[in-house]
């Protein structure tokens, strides 16, 4: 490892090099060792304080931030609000102020704006995490994927990894897609045409309507969440019809290889996007990606938040 | 702490490789002569350069008691003082002590002993997987300059220094060159 972080924040994978992707990933091999500690919590944060700032709401991944921060021994507030309630410029603006005024030295941000952490990168002495802003990015999503990937498969490049469901509106997609294309991984997308446009072709990646022509391929399919709480008609006509055309149901799944991984970044709609049976069969890697997104999430904290203002 | 870069106009040597080697075979014995109950003795290397005196030392040990002793790596940077101090953060690496540690002694290993703060941070490191029943230190060379109450209890060689003086060691497996300790002056 010859590479150094200088990072204050982490916005997107799209900027980071080859290297500093390893390196966040050699890093969290390093944190994952801490929780199978009989004391799992160790002092590379004392003294800092972190504020969880979930604009859109979020229990999982707000949840991990928090438990990697306790377990560098950093203090911790969340704060929520909901974006309807303020125009969103006043509101980054007076956050970003707010922030200033509680001498806060991390800031972990969900917001349904793209750009968002940028916004506030661009203004604050402290560090800014993206957990997630609008359809853009949601970079420790990506880095705990590939992670995921990189422990039970001992590498990423040469992999050909599917990504399958809702592409167009996912943060998770795009930072997927950019950390595997940098890594060399073969990426192809799969999902309804209305919701995984050709125009992603131009990302360097493949498209496919036809998830059956796709899955014997696969080294790793990553399932995207029907977000059918934000979907509008449009997009698809139904449930029923999703899940005949792109489920991976349990017959379907007898197509992957033995050895392709099973991904999703949670929380899952069993029976839609994947059936129960499936979802907790062997070649599910959901859980794993629970526990390496607490890793990940304290070497991005640590990379980010540790070094000098 | 520990650069690899020599200065060749202003280098002094301080050990060669033959040395290092008798150096780390004596602390092998003075390990065996203080720790009756060999086998509870565990070596925690420090990376990078402590984890391969490590293993040197055990497997001196090996040769002359016929034990096979645990050796492990326990990772400080993530333990030490200093974090958000600096510029660049040390490089942090997984730590290996995958058995228990009651009622082991831990010794922990590295190449130069300085200032002490590694040191602290691995004792503070060991105290979270467990509670050893005592903890020793071994070091290649101890260069004086100590900011906390920390002493060695295994020296490979004892080098008065002056603070402005660089202490540099370099392993054939670290750092792909034979073995060889020297000083470098401003």
């Amino acid at each position: 490892m010859t590479t150094r972080w200088t990072r204050k924040d982490l916005l997107g994978l799209r900027e980071l090099s080859v290297d500093e992707i390893n390196f966040v990933l050699e890093t969290a091999d390093a944190f994952k060792q801490v929780g199978t500690r009989e004391i799992k919590k160790v002092p590379a944060l004392r003294g800092k304080t972190l504020v969880n700032f979930f604009v859109e709401p979020s229990t999982r991944t707000r949840t991990s931030f928090e438990l990697a921060a306790f377990r560098l021994s950093a203090d911790v507030i969340n704060i929520s609000a909901t974006a309807s309630s303020l125009t969103k410029g006043e509101t980054l603006k007076d956050t970003a102020r707010n922030l200033e005024a509680l001498h806060a030295d991390i800031l972990v941000l969900r917001h349904s704006s793209a750009g968002a952490p940028q916004f506030l990168a661009n203004r604050l002495k402290a560090s800014v995490i993206n957990a997630g802003d609008g359809a853009h990015e949601h970079p420790t999503q990506a880095l705990l994927d590939l992670y995921t990937i990189r422990e039970r498969r001992g590498k990423i490049a040469g992999l050909h990894v599917a990504i399958i469901g809702d592409i167009l509106f996912s943060r998770v997609a795009r930072s997927n897609i950019f950390g595997l294309l940098k890594l060399g991984a073969r990426v192809t997308l799969v999902g309804p045409s209305t919701l995984v446009p050709r125009e992603f072709e131009k990302l360097g990646v493949e498209v496919s309507y036809k998830i059956d022509d796709v899955l014997p391929k696969a080294d790793v399919v990553n399932l995207l969440r029907i977000q059918h709480e934000r979907q509008r008609r449009e997009y698809f006509p139904g449930l029923g019809e999703y899940i005949r055309l792109f489920g991976l149901t349990k017959e379907r799944a007898k197509l992957l290889k033995p050895d392709c991984l099973i991904m999703h970044p949670g929380p899952i709609n069993r029976g839609v996007e994947i059936d129960s049976e499936v979802a907790d069969g062997l070649q599910s890697v959901i859980l794993d990606q629970v526990t390496n997104g607490l890793a990940v999430r304290m070497a991005v904290l640590y990379l980010c938040g540790g070094i000098a203002a | 702490m520990k650069q690899t870069k020599q200065n060749s106009s202003a280098a002094v040597p301080v050990m060669d490789a033959e040395a290092i080697r008798r150096a780390l075979r004596r602390v092998a014995h003075e390990i065996i002569e203080r720790n009756p109950q060999l086998e509870k003795v565990v070596l925690a290397g420090i990376p990078s350069r402590g984890v391969e005196i490590a293993r040197r030392i055990a497997s001196f040990v090996h040769q002359i008691e016929k034990i096979d002793i645990e050796t492990g790596v326990i990772d400080v940077a993530m333990h030490r003082d200093d974090v958000g101090t600096r510029r660049e953060l040390p490089v942090v690496r997984a730590s290996k002590l995958p058995f228990p540690l009651e009622g082991r002694t831990v010794v922990i290993v590295d190449d130069v002993l300085y200032t002490g703060r590694t040191v602290r941070a691995a004792m503070d490191a060991i105290n979270s997987f467990g509670r050893p029943a005592r903890i020793q230190l071994a070091v290649l060379v101890d260069r004086g300059h100590r900011e906390l109450p920390i002493r060695p209890d295994y020296v490979g060689k004892n080098l008065p220094t002056a603070s402005g003086e660089q202490l540099q060691v370099r392993l054939q497996e670290t750092d792909n060159k034979p073995d060889a300790v020297w000083l470098e002056r401003e």
